[in-house]
């Protein structure tokens, strides 16, 4: 037992039960749906998971800071038929431009949603829950021509991006698309644990007072985790349009309750402070891995999805304020090694030191 | 001078921004004034509205209910399930009503017991609960409720009134006596501005936030039902992304999302505003997907706008003090 204290964080133990959890749902329906274990569900669960889980990067930087992005769902929205729209009408632009381009307007949509947090002291909640309706509404209001991108409008290579494989074991295949997510996922895991900014978004957001009384620059840390949420969403975007083809003015419409959800079920707190990249990637495998299993199981209708859901993240919310929150504060009492602080002993040492 | 003081409050700019919008409306087109219209008007939204008087009881205690329209969506839904199974019709009424009841049991259960977020919670009811709305009717459309329900839904009442109207006048007479007469109104105002101090005066602070969520499930649930009877048919996905504009009425009214301040007058006329607003871009053709992306706009400046206006009165007072040394300096 005191090993496992030494070498295990309430965090790390959470991201196992969550592994843990995931097995079980894996083996649950194994038995239960045929060729479950076949390479199909494995392929079509990683290109719909790494959508979500790189919008959720943005997303958890934000949470991290104590505050909300609701407007991810339009912004991947808008950026995914603007692209689709410029490739259609000049299908022999560049990738990367398009890429580019995607980024771009993203980052330039999280950069109104941040000033208006940061500079205009609007509260993360009211200023993206407008944004939200205004981003989706200038992509319903868009001019050019008819409403809706088509796939074979599109240039070729966006086809080929999502059908090619990057490499392959056995029948399961690494798309681009899965293999990008996973890059972003342990350079931003790498960047908020080791790295000064990322750690600064941990300081802003567990006590946003002691932040700004101990010098930090909160207005531009916020401001900045939000112009990075705009553009992993804008690169959702990207990925949505090179996954789907055809879209509508309603393109992912509600997918912002997807992202905060699988950062919520990942272990990411709403309060701020927080919660790490490897959960969250997790949580949005789980989410996608319910979901998917859900579609195929015949024994109940798939209209369960969304209420199942909607309970899975309540279980984990509560799950989180009553154990984990315990088990941290074990930890926190007990000290690093395991043993019992000693408060005689500190007072001591601390009266002979002065 | 000093008599246009109040004008200066938020009250009163949104009069004048009312006022504004109505004068706008009525020159450019002639039918805007007729009774009808102004009834219409109402009755087009009429269920947000009558959500959005508790929503500002809710906000003002520093907490937020996302899920109410899934709440009037699955309550509707309820009804129109056991309606489908061949249930006595009042039944289904009350089955409706007491999930809503029971949403927000639940709701409130986890935010004043268990001690969660309330954003997360009713994020996650309004997932849920909308699922469930769609577990009952899959993709299906129930109608043909009985014949008084819908009339009751369509048609006047008393007059040119239609039930719901009354309903909302009424309940918001009530709303209004109670948060701004009442001491169950000055509770919700003191845990709103800070729950600690509440608590420590003695004030049950759960039982209020507990109360608070079942009257909102509830008031959602009513809602729901007179929705149905508006149109006279249920869907899964009937009420969908109504909270956004329920919210936008609260904040705009002055209610700070922070809680503890806020008023029912500044709500009425916000909701005025709202309605007034759609209305003459209705009658405009303006679609109403772009009539959300407005109200959206007016959502960020009902915040941003005071920000602003504070920081010019501020960078002016410094400027005149500033003027009033250099004075001095010449002067001595």
């Amino acid at each position: 037992m005191k090993r496992l204290k030494r070498y295990f964080r309430p965090e790390q133990l959470r991201e196992l039960s969550l592994v843990f959890l995931m097995g079980l749902i894996f083996l649950f329906f194994g038995t239960q749906i045929e060729g479950y274990f076949s390479p199909r569900i494995f392929n079509r669960v990683t290109s719909d998971v790494a959508i979500i889980a790189v919008v959720a990067i943005g997303e958890t930087l934000v949470l991290l800071t104590r505050n909300y992005d609701l407007s991810v769902g339009s912004i991947v929205g808008l950026t995914a038929f603007a692209v689709g729209k410029l490739l259609s009408f000049h299908p022999d632009t560049l990738p990367i431009v398009a890429l580019l381009a995607a980024i771009g307007l993203g980052i330039a949509m999280g950069l109104i949603n941040g000033l208006l947090v940061s500079s205009g002291r609007v509260p993360s909640l009211i200023a993206t829950l407008g944004t939200m309706a205004i981003y989706r509404s200038t992509l319903v209001a868009y001019p050019a021509g008819t409403k809706n991108v088509v796939t074979h409008d599109l240039p070729e290579w966006i086809l080929d991006l999502c059908r090619t494989q990057l490499f392959s074991i056995g029948e399961f295949k690494i798309r681009p698309v899965v293999a990008g997510a996973l890059v972003l996922f342990v350079l931003f895991q790498l960047m908020i644990s080791y790295q000064r900014f990322g750690r600064r978004l941990y300081a802003v957001g567990s006590n946003p007072e002691a932040a700004r009384i101990g010098g930090l620059p909160s207005q531009r840390l916020v401001l900045s985790a939000f112009i990075i949420c705009g553009a992993t969403a804008g690169l959702g975007g990207f990925m949505y349009l090179v996954r789907y083809g055809d879209l509508t003015p309603a393109a992912a419409q509600g997918m912002e309750m997807d992202v905060i959800a699988a950062a919520v079920v990942g272990g990411v707190s709403t309060m701020g402070g927080s919660g790490t990249m490897i959960g969250v990637l997790l949580g949005a495998m789980m989410i996608n891995l319910l979901q998917q299993s859900l579609l195929r199981w015949l024994v109940i209708s798939n209209f369960w999805v969304d209420a199942l859901l909607g309970a899975l993240i309540l279980v984990s919310v509560t799950i989180d304020a009553v154990i984990i929150n315990r088990l941290r504060d074990v930890w926190a009492q007990r000290g690093l090694e395991g043993n019992p602080v000693d408060e005689k002993k500190i007072i001591e040492e601390e009266s002979l030191d002065a | 001078m000093r008599r246009l003081g109040w004008l200066k409050s938020w009250e009163g700019l949104l009069l004048v921004i009312l006022i504004v919008i109505i004068v706008f409306n009525a020159s450019s087109t002639p039918h805007y004034l007729q009774v009808q219209n102004q009834i219409n008007l109402f009755q087009l939204h009429i269920e947000k509205i009558i959500v959005a008087l508790i929503m500002t009881f809710i906000i003002i205690n520093a907490e937020i209910d996302l899920s109410v329209a899934s709440v009037m969506g699955l309550a509707g839904c309820v009804m129109a399930y056991l309606f489908e199974r061949g249930l006595p019709f009042g039944v289904c009424l009350l089955a409706g009503l007491l999930t809503g009841v029971l949403a927000g049991a639940v709701n409130g259960f986890m935010v004043s017991y268990v001690g969660l977020t309330s954003l997360i919670v009713t994020l996650a009811g309004s997932i849920g609960y909308r699922g469930l709305a769609h577990v009952l009717l899959e993709n299906r459309s129930i109608g043909n409720f009985p014949e008084w329900f819908d009339r009751l839904g369509q048609q006047p009442l008393i007059g040119p009134f239609p039930l719901a109207l009354i309903v909302f006048f009424v309940l918001l007479i009530i709303a209004l006596i109670i948060l701004q007469r009442s001491a169950a109104g000055r509770y919700v105002f003191v845990i709103g501005n800070s729950s600690d101090v509440a608590r420590y005066s003695g004030v049950n602070v759960r039982r209020v936030k507990m109360i608070l969520f079942i009257v909102s499930g509830s008031v959602a649930a009513f809602a729901g039902l007179l929705l149905a009877a508006r149109l006279g048919s249920m869907r899964g996905d009937t009420a969908l992304g109504a909270e956004l504009e329920v919210i936008t009425m609260v904040v705009l009214g002055g209610v700070s999302i922070f809680g503890g301040t806020g008023s029912m007058f500044g709500v009425l006329l916000s909701i005025l505003i709202i309605l007034n607003l759609r209305n003459g871009m209705g009658l405009l053709n303006i679609t109403g997907e772009i009539q959300t992306g407005v109200i959206g706009i007016l959502l960020i400046l009902s915040v941003l706008g005071p920000n602003i206006g504070r920081w010019v009165t501020e960078a002016w007072n410094r400027h005149r003090r500033v003027q009033h040394m250099h004075d001095r300096e010449k002067g001595g």
